[in-house]
Protein backbone atom coordinates (compact mmCIF):
# COMPACT_ATOMS: atom_id res chain seq x y z
CA UNK A 1 0.00 0.00 0.00
CA UNK A 2 0.85 3.56 -0.95
CA UNK A 3 0.49 5.79 2.00
CA UNK A 4 0.26 9.32 1.50
CA UNK A 5 0.59 11.84 4.32
CA UNK A 6 0.16 15.46 3.96
CA UNK A 7 -2.13 17.81 1.75
CA UNK A 8 -2.74 20.17 -0.70
CA UNK A 9 -3.47 23.84 -0.44
CA UNK A 10 -3.43 26.97 -2.26
CA UNK A 11 0.70 26.86 -1.86
CA UNK A 12 1.21 23.55 -3.85
CA UNK A 13 1.06 19.83 -3.10
CA UNK A 14 3.06 18.43 0.15
CA UNK A 15 3.02 14.56 0.47
CA UNK A 16 5.51 12.20 2.32
CA UNK A 17 4.45 8.97 0.62
CA UNK A 18 5.72 5.35 2.30
CA UNK A 19 5.24 2.20 0.58
CA UNK A 20 3.95 0.34 3.24
CA UNK A 21 4.86 -3.46 1.24
CA UNK A 22 8.79 -2.68 1.74
CA UNK A 23 8.81 -0.45 4.98
CA UNK A 24 7.08 -3.50 6.46
CA UNK A 25 9.80 -6.03 5.43
CA UNK A 26 11.99 -3.86 6.77
CA UNK A 27 12.97 -4.64 10.14
CA UNK A 28 15.35 -1.70 11.50
CA UNK A 29 13.04 1.24 10.62
CA UNK A 30 16.02 3.56 10.68
CA UNK A 31 14.02 6.21 9.09
CA UNK A 32 12.60 6.88 12.85
CA UNK A 33 16.40 7.63 13.98
CA UNK A 34 17.41 9.63 11.02
CA UNK A 35 14.71 12.37 10.53
CA UNK A 36 16.12 15.34 13.30
CA UNK A 37 12.44 16.68 13.64
CA UNK A 38 11.24 12.90 14.81
CA UNK A 39 8.38 13.06 12.39
CA UNK A 40 8.20 8.98 12.04
CA UNK A 41 6.40 6.56 14.17
CA UNK A 42 6.19 3.11 14.53
CA UNK A 43 2.44 1.93 14.22
CA UNK A 44 0.48 -1.06 13.58
CA UNK A 45 -1.53 -0.90 10.74
CA UNK A 46 -5.29 -1.64 9.37
CA UNK A 47 -3.76 -5.13 7.96
CA UNK A 48 -1.88 -5.81 11.46
CA UNK A 49 2.03 -4.82 9.58
CA UNK A 50 4.29 -3.07 11.71
CA UNK A 51 5.27 0.14 9.69
CA UNK A 52 6.05 3.50 9.97
CA UNK A 53 3.97 6.78 9.39
CA UNK A 54 4.24 10.66 9.83
CA UNK A 55 2.59 11.31 13.23
CA UNK A 56 -0.54 12.90 13.24
CA UNK A 57 0.51 16.55 14.43
CA UNK A 58 3.34 16.93 11.80
CA UNK A 59 0.92 15.72 9.08
CA UNK A 60 -0.90 19.42 8.62
CA UNK A 61 2.41 20.70 8.55
CA UNK A 62 5.24 18.45 6.84
CA UNK A 63 5.95 21.58 4.04
CA UNK A 64 7.25 23.92 7.17
CA UNK A 65 8.58 20.73 9.05
CA UNK A 66 10.66 19.31 6.07
CA UNK A 67 11.86 22.84 5.29
CA UNK A 68 15.33 22.17 7.42
CA UNK A 69 16.58 19.57 5.30
CA UNK A 70 14.95 21.13 2.33
CA UNK A 71 16.99 24.56 1.94
CA UNK A 72 16.11 27.05 -0.62
CA UNK A 73 19.27 26.59 -2.45
CA UNK A 74 17.85 22.84 -3.53
CA UNK A 75 18.41 19.40 -1.96
CA UNK A 76 20.67 16.46 -2.61
CA UNK A 77 19.60 14.15 -0.50
CA UNK A 78 17.06 13.52 2.49
CA UNK A 79 18.14 11.91 5.73
CA UNK A 80 14.95 9.84 5.65
CA UNK A 81 15.25 8.72 2.00
CA UNK A 82 19.06 8.68 2.56
CA UNK A 83 18.40 5.95 5.99
CA UNK A 84 15.37 4.22 4.46
CA UNK A 85 17.25 1.51 2.34
CA UNK A 86 14.24 -0.67 1.13
CA UNK A 87 13.65 2.60 -0.62
CA UNK A 88 10.11 3.09 0.66
CA UNK A 89 9.94 7.08 1.07
CA UNK A 90 9.51 9.94 -1.53
CA UNK A 91 8.65 13.10 -1.25
CA UNK A 92 6.17 14.97 -3.25
CA UNK A 93 8.18 18.30 -3.34
CA UNK B 1 -31.94 35.03 14.22
CA UNK B 2 -32.69 32.60 11.45
CA UNK B 3 -35.65 30.57 11.49
CA UNK B 4 -34.33 27.95 9.44
CA UNK B 5 -30.92 26.20 9.21
CA UNK B 6 -30.44 25.13 5.57
CA UNK B 7 -27.12 23.29 6.71
CA UNK B 8 -29.36 21.00 8.61
CA UNK B 9 -30.07 17.50 7.04
CA UNK B 10 -32.74 14.91 7.87
CA UNK B 11 -31.30 11.81 10.28
CA UNK B 12 -32.35 8.63 9.55
CA UNK B 13 -32.68 5.28 10.35
CA UNK B 14 -33.34 1.69 8.10
CA UNK B 15 -33.79 -1.99 8.12
CA UNK B 16 -34.21 -4.63 6.07
CA UNK B 17 -37.52 -6.18 7.09
CA UNK B 18 -37.03 -9.62 5.99
CA UNK B 19 -33.72 -10.34 8.08
CA UNK B 20 -34.24 -11.80 11.35
CA UNK B 21 -31.23 -11.47 13.96
CA UNK B 22 -32.24 -14.13 16.23
CA UNK B 23 -31.55 -16.15 13.39
CA UNK B 24 -27.85 -14.80 13.11
CA UNK B 25 -24.76 -16.80 13.88
CA UNK B 26 -22.22 -13.54 13.42
CA UNK B 27 -24.32 -10.26 14.60
CA UNK B 28 -21.51 -7.04 14.16
CA UNK B 29 -21.76 -4.05 14.47
CA UNK B 30 -19.60 -1.00 12.74
CA UNK B 31 -19.98 2.64 13.88
CA UNK B 32 -18.58 5.52 12.28
CA UNK B 33 -18.18 8.99 14.12
CA UNK B 34 -17.24 11.23 11.71
CA UNK B 35 -16.72 15.47 12.38
CA UNK B 36 -19.99 16.16 10.67
CA UNK B 37 -22.31 12.89 10.68
CA UNK B 38 -21.94 9.64 12.51
CA UNK B 39 -23.36 6.30 11.09
CA UNK B 40 -23.78 2.74 12.92
CA UNK B 41 -24.05 -0.30 10.67
CA UNK B 42 -25.39 -3.75 11.96
CA UNK B 43 -24.52 -7.10 9.59
CA UNK B 44 -26.09 -10.54 10.45
CA UNK B 45 -23.64 -12.69 8.67
CA UNK B 46 -21.92 -10.29 6.86
CA UNK B 47 -25.16 -9.00 5.22
CA UNK B 48 -26.94 -5.59 5.70
CA UNK B 49 -29.49 -5.54 8.31
CA UNK B 50 -29.96 -1.87 10.23
CA UNK B 51 -28.58 1.26 10.07
CA UNK B 52 -28.60 4.96 10.71
CA UNK B 53 -27.24 8.01 10.00
CA UNK B 54 -27.28 10.92 12.58
CA UNK B 55 -25.64 14.55 13.17
CA UNK B 56 -22.04 13.96 15.36
CA UNK B 57 -22.75 15.92 18.23
CA UNK B 58 -19.44 17.75 20.40
CA UNK B 59 -18.61 14.38 22.33
CA UNK B 60 -18.03 10.85 20.54
CA UNK B 61 -19.17 8.46 22.69
CA UNK B 62 -22.56 10.25 22.89
CA UNK B 63 -22.77 10.20 19.22
CA UNK B 64 -21.70 6.79 19.10
CA UNK B 65 -24.30 5.50 20.94
CA UNK B 66 -27.22 7.79 19.69
CA UNK B 67 -26.08 6.29 16.45
CA UNK B 68 -26.46 2.63 17.43
CA UNK B 69 -29.20 3.40 19.40
CA UNK B 70 -30.66 4.89 16.57
CA UNK B 71 -29.60 1.78 14.46
CA UNK B 72 -30.49 -0.80 17.00
CA UNK B 73 -34.60 0.94 17.64
CA UNK B 74 -37.82 -1.33 17.32
CA UNK B 75 -34.86 -4.17 16.05
CA UNK B 76 -35.31 -5.41 19.65
CA UNK B 77 -31.68 -6.10 19.42
CA UNK B 78 -29.38 -5.22 22.57
CA UNK B 79 -25.79 -4.26 22.62
CA UNK B 80 -25.01 -7.48 24.07
CA UNK B 81 -26.59 -9.57 21.73
CA UNK B 82 -23.55 -7.85 19.21
CA UNK B 83 -20.69 -9.99 18.80
CA UNK B 84 -18.29 -7.51 17.70
CA UNK B 85 -17.75 -3.90 17.47
CA UNK B 86 -14.96 -1.86 15.46
CA UNK B 87 -14.90 2.04 15.49
CA UNK B 88 -14.08 4.00 12.38
CA UNK B 89 -14.21 7.77 11.55
CA UNK B 90 -12.36 10.80 13.42
CA UNK B 91 -14.13 10.13 17.10
CA UNK B 92 -13.02 6.42 16.32
CA UNK B 93 -10.25 6.00 19.27
CA UNK B 94 -13.28 7.50 21.81
CA UNK B 95 -15.75 4.68 21.18
CA UNK B 96 -16.47 2.96 24.44
CA UNK B 97 -18.50 -0.13 23.08
CA UNK B 98 -15.96 -0.58 20.14
CA UNK B 99 -13.58 -3.71 20.19
CA UNK B 100 -11.19 -2.52 18.29
CA UNK B 101 -10.39 0.63 16.22
CA UNK B 102 -9.55 0.71 12.06
CA UNK B 103 -9.27 3.84 9.95
CA UNK B 104 -11.89 5.34 7.87
CA UNK B 105 -9.81 4.60 4.83
CA UNK B 106 -9.00 0.81 5.34
CA UNK B 107 -13.24 0.61 6.03
CA UNK B 108 -14.18 2.68 2.80
CA UNK B 109 -12.35 0.62 0.93
CA UNK B 110 -14.02 -2.33 2.23
CA UNK B 111 -17.46 -0.68 2.17
CA UNK B 112 -17.00 0.35 -1.20
CA UNK B 113 -15.95 -2.92 -2.31
CA UNK B 114 -18.89 -4.16 -0.83
CA UNK B 115 -21.50 -2.23 -2.37
CA UNK B 116 -20.19 -1.60 -5.55
CA UNK B 117 -18.74 -5.33 -5.87
CA UNK B 118 -14.77 -6.53 -6.39
CA UNK B 119 -14.32 -4.37 -9.62
CA UNK B 120 -13.89 -1.07 -7.86
CA UNK B 121 -10.84 0.43 -8.13
CA UNK B 122 -10.98 3.89 -7.36
CA UNK B 123 -13.26 5.44 -4.64
CA UNK B 124 -13.90 9.18 -3.23
CA UNK B 125 -15.08 9.68 0.00
CA UNK B 126 -16.46 13.20 0.09
CA UNK B 127 -16.88 13.55 3.96
CA UNK B 128 -17.47 16.30 6.20
CA UNK B 129 -14.25 17.95 6.81
CA UNK B 130 -12.04 15.87 4.64
CA UNK B 131 -11.73 14.28 1.18
CA UNK B 132 -9.89 10.74 0.96
CA UNK B 133 -8.98 9.54 -2.52
CA UNK B 134 -8.38 5.50 -2.47
CA UNK B 135 -7.44 2.63 -4.79
CA UNK B 136 -8.46 -0.69 -3.55
CA UNK B 137 -7.57 -4.31 -5.09
CA UNK B 138 -10.78 -6.66 -6.17
CA UNK B 139 -10.89 -7.37 -2.31
CA UNK B 140 -11.67 -4.25 -0.99
CA UNK B 141 -7.80 -4.22 0.47
CA UNK B 142 -6.42 -0.64 -0.07
CA UNK B 143 -3.21 0.01 -2.22
CA UNK B 144 -3.07 3.69 -2.26
CA UNK B 145 -4.67 6.15 -0.28
CA UNK B 146 -4.49 10.54 -0.06
CA UNK B 147 -6.53 12.25 2.28
CA UNK B 148 -6.67 16.20 2.38
CA UNK B 149 -7.83 17.30 5.37
CA UNK B 150 -5.89 20.60 5.79
CA UNK B 151 -9.34 22.95 4.57
CA UNK B 152 -13.00 22.35 4.23
CA UNK B 153 -12.74 23.29 1.03
CA UNK B 154 -14.26 20.01 -0.96
CA UNK B 155 -15.76 18.74 2.16
CA UNK B 156 -19.63 18.60 3.12
CA UNK B 157 -19.00 20.97 5.76
CA UNK B 158 -18.00 23.86 2.88
CA UNK B 159 -21.39 23.03 1.17
CA UNK B 160 -23.04 23.48 4.41
CA UNK B 161 -21.30 26.63 4.97
CA UNK B 162 -22.68 27.65 1.16
CA UNK B 163 -26.41 26.70 1.72
CA UNK B 164 -27.03 28.54 5.19
CA UNK B 165 -25.53 31.37 3.13
CA UNK B 166 -27.25 31.14 0.27
CA UNK B 167 -30.72 29.79 2.32
CA UNK B 168 -30.91 26.61 -0.07
CA UNK B 169 -31.65 23.15 2.24
CA UNK B 170 -28.61 21.09 1.34
CA UNK B 171 -30.66 18.59 0.07
CA UNK B 172 -31.53 20.47 -3.41
CA UNK B 173 -28.22 21.93 -3.84
CA UNK B 174 -27.20 19.35 -6.61
CA UNK B 175 -30.90 19.88 -8.18
CA UNK B 176 -30.56 22.77 -8.71
CA UNK B 177 -26.45 23.38 -9.98
CA UNK B 178 -27.65 21.64 -12.26
CA UNK B 179 -30.26 23.91 -13.99
CA UNK B 180 -28.31 26.74 -15.22
CA UNK B 181 -27.29 26.23 -18.89
CA UNK B 182 -24.02 27.51 -19.12
CA UNK B 183 -20.73 26.53 -18.02
CA UNK B 184 -20.37 28.40 -15.03
CA UNK B 185 -16.38 29.25 -13.65
CA UNK B 186 -15.69 27.80 -10.32
CA UNK B 187 -15.26 30.44 -7.34
CA UNK B 188 -11.90 29.78 -4.51
CA UNK B 189 -11.00 26.38 -4.60
CA UNK B 190 -8.44 26.03 -1.59
CA UNK B 191 -10.41 28.08 0.73
CA UNK B 192 -14.22 27.72 1.77
CA UNK B 193 -14.02 31.12 3.19
CA UNK B 194 -12.75 32.51 -0.19
CA UNK B 195 -15.39 30.80 -1.61
CA UNK B 196 -18.31 32.09 0.92
CA UNK B 197 -17.30 36.02 -0.19
CA UNK B 198 -16.60 35.02 -3.89
CA UNK B 199 -19.86 33.85 -3.45
CA UNK B 200 -20.99 37.06 -1.92
CA UNK B 201 -19.88 39.35 -4.36
CA UNK B 202 -21.20 37.00 -7.37
CA UNK B 203 -24.64 37.51 -5.70
CA UNK B 204 -24.63 41.47 -5.61
CA UNK B 205 -23.15 40.96 -8.58
CA UNK B 206 -26.48 40.15 -9.81
CA UNK B 207 -25.95 36.06 -10.18
CA UNK B 208 -28.75 33.85 -9.59
CA UNK B 209 -28.34 31.32 -6.54
CA UNK B 210 -28.42 28.72 -8.84
CA UNK B 211 -25.59 30.07 -10.54
CA UNK B 212 -23.74 30.72 -7.77
CA UNK B 213 -24.38 27.10 -6.62
CA UNK B 214 -23.12 25.86 -9.68
CA UNK B 215 -19.90 27.97 -9.42
CA UNK B 216 -19.33 26.03 -6.23
CA UNK B 217 -19.72 22.75 -6.97
CA UNK B 218 -17.83 23.28 -9.62
CA UNK B 219 -14.74 24.69 -7.34
CA UNK B 220 -15.35 21.74 -4.97
CA UNK B 221 -15.62 19.26 -8.50
CA UNK B 222 -11.97 20.55 -9.40
CA UNK B 223 -10.84 20.35 -5.77
CA UNK B 224 -10.91 16.59 -5.36
CA UNK B 225 -10.25 16.23 -9.12
CA UNK B 226 -6.66 17.08 -8.10
CA UNK B 227 -6.76 14.88 -5.33
CA UNK B 228 -7.48 11.78 -7.69
CA UNK B 229 -5.21 12.39 -10.08
CA UNK B 230 -2.79 12.24 -7.42
CA UNK B 231 -3.55 8.41 -7.08
CA UNK B 232 -4.59 8.28 -10.90
CA UNK B 233 -8.20 6.91 -11.27
CA UNK B 234 -8.82 3.46 -12.98
CA UNK B 235 -12.22 1.93 -13.40
CA UNK B 236 -14.44 1.14 -11.41
CA UNK B 237 -14.88 4.84 -9.91
CA UNK B 238 -17.22 4.94 -6.70
CA UNK B 239 -18.04 7.94 -4.17
CA UNK B 240 -18.84 7.32 -0.99
CA UNK B 241 -19.74 10.03 1.40
CA UNK B 242 -22.31 12.63 2.09
CA UNK B 243 -21.56 14.86 -1.17
CA UNK B 244 -21.81 11.26 -3.27
CA UNK B 245 -25.87 12.62 -2.79
CA UNK B 246 -24.97 15.69 -4.49
CA UNK B 247 -25.67 15.30 -8.31
CA UNK B 248 -24.24 18.64 -9.03
CA UNK B 249 -21.24 17.55 -7.69
CA UNK B 250 -21.09 14.32 -9.21
CA UNK B 251 -21.89 14.93 -12.37
CA UNK B 252 -18.98 17.61 -12.48
CA UNK B 253 -16.37 15.00 -11.08
CA UNK B 254 -17.74 12.72 -13.91
CA UNK B 255 -17.44 15.61 -16.77
CA UNK B 256 -13.48 16.63 -15.51
CA UNK B 257 -12.56 13.04 -15.46
CA UNK B 258 -14.46 11.20 -18.38
CA UNK B 259 -15.60 8.61 -16.19
CA UNK B 260 -19.17 7.50 -15.23
CA UNK B 261 -19.14 6.98 -11.36
CA UNK B 262 -20.73 3.26 -10.56
CA UNK B 263 -24.73 3.47 -9.74
CA UNK B 264 -25.58 1.92 -6.01
CA UNK B 265 -28.93 0.95 -4.65
CA UNK B 266 -26.69 1.21 -1.16
CA UNK B 267 -26.82 4.96 0.82
CA UNK B 268 -23.55 6.36 -0.12
CA UNK B 269 -23.17 8.01 3.61
CA UNK B 270 -23.06 4.27 5.15
CA UNK B 271 -20.06 3.17 3.26
CA UNK B 272 -17.47 3.97 6.33
CA UNK B 273 -19.48 2.23 8.81
CA UNK B 274 -20.50 -0.59 6.78
CA UNK B 275 -16.80 -1.54 5.96
CA UNK B 276 -15.91 -1.35 9.89
CA UNK B 277 -19.18 -4.05 10.58
CA UNK B 278 -17.54 -6.26 7.68
CA UNK B 279 -14.19 -6.55 9.68
CA UNK B 280 -15.97 -7.06 12.54
CA UNK B 281 -17.66 -10.26 10.88
CA UNK B 282 -14.03 -11.21 9.50
CA UNK B 283 -12.90 -10.93 12.93
CA UNK B 284 -15.38 -12.72 14.78
CA UNK B 285 -14.96 -15.63 11.59
CA UNK B 286 -11.27 -15.17 12.26
CA UNK B 287 -11.45 -16.09 15.97
CA UNK B 288 -14.29 -18.52 15.85
CA UNK B 289 -12.04 -20.89 13.47
CA UNK B 290 -9.43 -20.13 15.28
CA UNK B 291 -10.97 -21.47 18.44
Amino acid sequence: MIANYGYMDGSGEFFISIDTDKCAACKDKPCIQACPKGMFEKIIDDYDDEVVAIKEIYRKSIKYECAPCKPAKGWISLPCIEACYPKAITHSW
Amino acid sequence: MRDREFWRWKEYNWRNPDMDWRKAEIIAAGIDVGSVSSQAVIMLDGELYAYSSIRTGSNSPDSAKKAMDRAIEGTGLTMDNIHYIVGTGYGRVNIPFANRAITEIACHARGANYMGGPKVRTILDMGGQDCKAIKCDEKGKVINFLMNDKCAAGTGRGMEVIADLLAVPIEEIGQRSLEVDEDVPAVSNVCVVFAKSEAMALMKEGWSKNKVLAAYCQAMAERVVTLLERVTVEREFFITGGIAKNIGVVKRIEKLLGIEAMKTDYDSQIAGALGAALFATAIVKKERSAA
